[in-house]
């Protein structure tokens, strides 16, 4: 049996998304900056996505920019917010749980001389809006806060923290990433003046994402060159992803009720049984203001690496959190972050639920992990199998 | 990133487990990775002859791969021939390790020379 469960790495791309991409390779090739009639019909479909992505985002077409996925987002919306600014010295907000793709940036702009606080987080990986107000300073220009974190599914108080933004007339960031599967966003509602989004993350193409970004708000640019995307993002246009993206997004949108409600229960299903079934396992993160596609555990006096390791020898595909697997001496920041013990984030893995995960896949996900739970801690030497208990000392 | 022959002793490693009556036992670890790696040696004291080696590894697969290989390397050979395995040829059994998975080979290595250590600590203590 295979069975996917890294549906927060990447998902696979849906078979509607890839028929509506389709014609836009061989047939509607033109470059839609040409005037032509070959690029003026590869524009139309351009401009469909672009208000299609809008109006699901309760935004103006005007105010989505594509890029090549979040982590340019990313970058841009941070590096271009933070040196558009005219203060003096600059100041940013983030938290300790983002994603590389804003840790990076946060750090690079740290060597220009910005600085940067890392807002902490609770046991159950939230973010508390009002330690963000507290961070405020003189010379803040930017808090970005991501919507919901990838690796335990936090889903962050964002709305909060966008009313902090603007009633203090600080731009807000959010990646959403990881958030907009199954969590609707308004970007009005939630006073949202940049979100990120990578279409790859719900079933659309690799390689294809949105800067969203509110009228108004000023960007020093990241790609220098043509006049694409109104002048502000340089590079031929990319249609074919772009249609898929919006039409990936779309559907996204349509099902996202019925696939919460799905995923959730699977979710909730395979955590109960684990924590019963499997001693010293843990649960990182909280149950509630979960991502219902994500579980994070932890399983005592074994390495993660290895559990995954194991796990694919049987077919199924996960991610951990441990430092071994990720060629860094340190396990994930996120875990660490949450107060687990370095040996237990050590051990901590991901399990990623998608829409299409059945309750079979789960069942034999279960019964394979108490095996290779049982065959690692037999090769453990923190674990007396005789007794059934370990020790870390 | 790992090749088969890693995966392949990965999922059949020999010589796991412990030796309750062990001549000599060698734990080393690297805490800031966590890995710990654990080597007991049944030894021929007259002849100086490694009998037997069985281990026990809280690490990833390469560490569990490079531990398999090594205590199968020491097994049948004189403490002075033990001493000599290098990680170098832990990695060439298993046919290469990604660079970022050299220092768990590394650990073998020195969990052998640990655990050799250890009974010439008891022999001498004699
Ligand atoms: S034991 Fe950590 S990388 Fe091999």
């Amino acid at each position: 049996m295979k069975v996917y469960l890294d549906n927060s790495a990447t998902t696979a791309v849906d078979k509607e998304v890839l028929d509506a991409m389709l014609p836009y390779f061989c047939e509607i090739y033109g470059n839609p900056s040409s005037l032509h009639a070959f690029g003026r019909n590869a524009q139309k479909a351009v401009d469909e996505a672009r208000a299609k992505i809008a109006s699901i985002l309760g935004a103006k077409a005007s105010e989505i920019y594509f890029t090549s996925g979040a982590t340019e987002s990313n970058n841009w919306a941070l590096k271009g917010a933070i040196r558009a600014s005219k203060n003096a010295k600059k100041h940013m907000i983030t938290s300790a749980i983002e994603h590389p793709a804003i840790m990076d940036t946060c750090h690079e702009l740290e060597k220009e001389g910005v600085e940067v606080t890392y807002i902490k987080v609770n046991h159950e990986g939230i973010v508390n809006p009002e330690d963000i107000r507290a961070a405020i300073r003189e010379d803040t220009v930017l808090i970005s806060i991501m919507t919901a974190n990838n690796e335990m599914g936090a889903i962050q108080p964002i709305a909060e923290i966008g009313k902090i933004a603007r009633d203090e007339g600080i731009l807000f960031h959010t990646d959403a990433v990881q958030a907009i599967e199954s969590q609707p966003i308004n970007v009005d509602n939630m006073n949202i003046d940049m979100l990120s989004l990578s279409a790859h993350k719900f079933h659309g193409p690799k390689g294809i994402g949105i800067l969203y970004i509110r009228s108004g708000v000023r960007l020093d640019k990241l790609i220098h060159g043509g006049h694409q995307e109104r002048r502000q993002r340089a590079g031929t246009t990319n249609t074919p992803l772009i249609v898929g993206m919006a039409k990936a997004l779309e559907i996204c949108a349509r099902d996202r009720d019925r696939n919460n409600r799905h995923m959730s229960e699977l979710r909730d299903y395979f955590i109960d049984r684990v924590l019963n079934e499997v001693p010293y396992s843990y649960l990182n993160g909280g149950r509630e203001k979960r991502l219902p596609n994500n579980v994070n555990m932890s399983f005592g006096f074994i390495e993660g690496e290895s559990i995954l390791m194991t796990l694919d020898l049987k077919g199924i595909a996960v991610s951990s959190g441990s430092a071994c697997s990720s060629g860094s001496l340190e396990p994930s920041h996120v875990i660490l972050a949450l107060g687990v013990r370095e040996e237990l984030a050590h051990s901590s893995i991901r399990f990623s639920l998608g829409r299409d995960t059945t309750k079979e896949e789960i069942d034999y996900t279960i019964e394979t992990l108490k095996e290779t739970v049982d065959r690692l801690r037999g090769m453990s030497p923190l674990f007396n199998v005789e007794k059934g208990t370990g020790s870390y000392v | 990133m790992y090749n088969d022959k890693v995966l392949d002793i990965f999922a059949n490693p020999k010589n796991v487990g412990e030796i309750k009556d062990a001549d000599g036992v060698g734990t080393v670890g690297n805490a800031s990775c966590g890995d710990i790696m654990q080597v007991y040696l049944k030894i021929d004291r007259e002849k100086g002859i490694i009998t037997d080696a069985k281990f026990k590894t809280f690490g990833c697969a390469a560490a569990i791969a490079s531990s398999s290989v090594a205590t199968e390397m020491v097994k049948g050979k004189t403490i002075e021939e033990a001493l000599k395995i290098r990680n170098a040829d832990v990695v060439e059994t298993l046919e290469g390790l990604p660079p970022q998975k050299i220092h768990c080979s590394v650990l073998a290595e020195e969990a052998i020379a640990e655990a050799i250590k250890d009974y010439q600590k008891k022999v001498s203590g004699k």
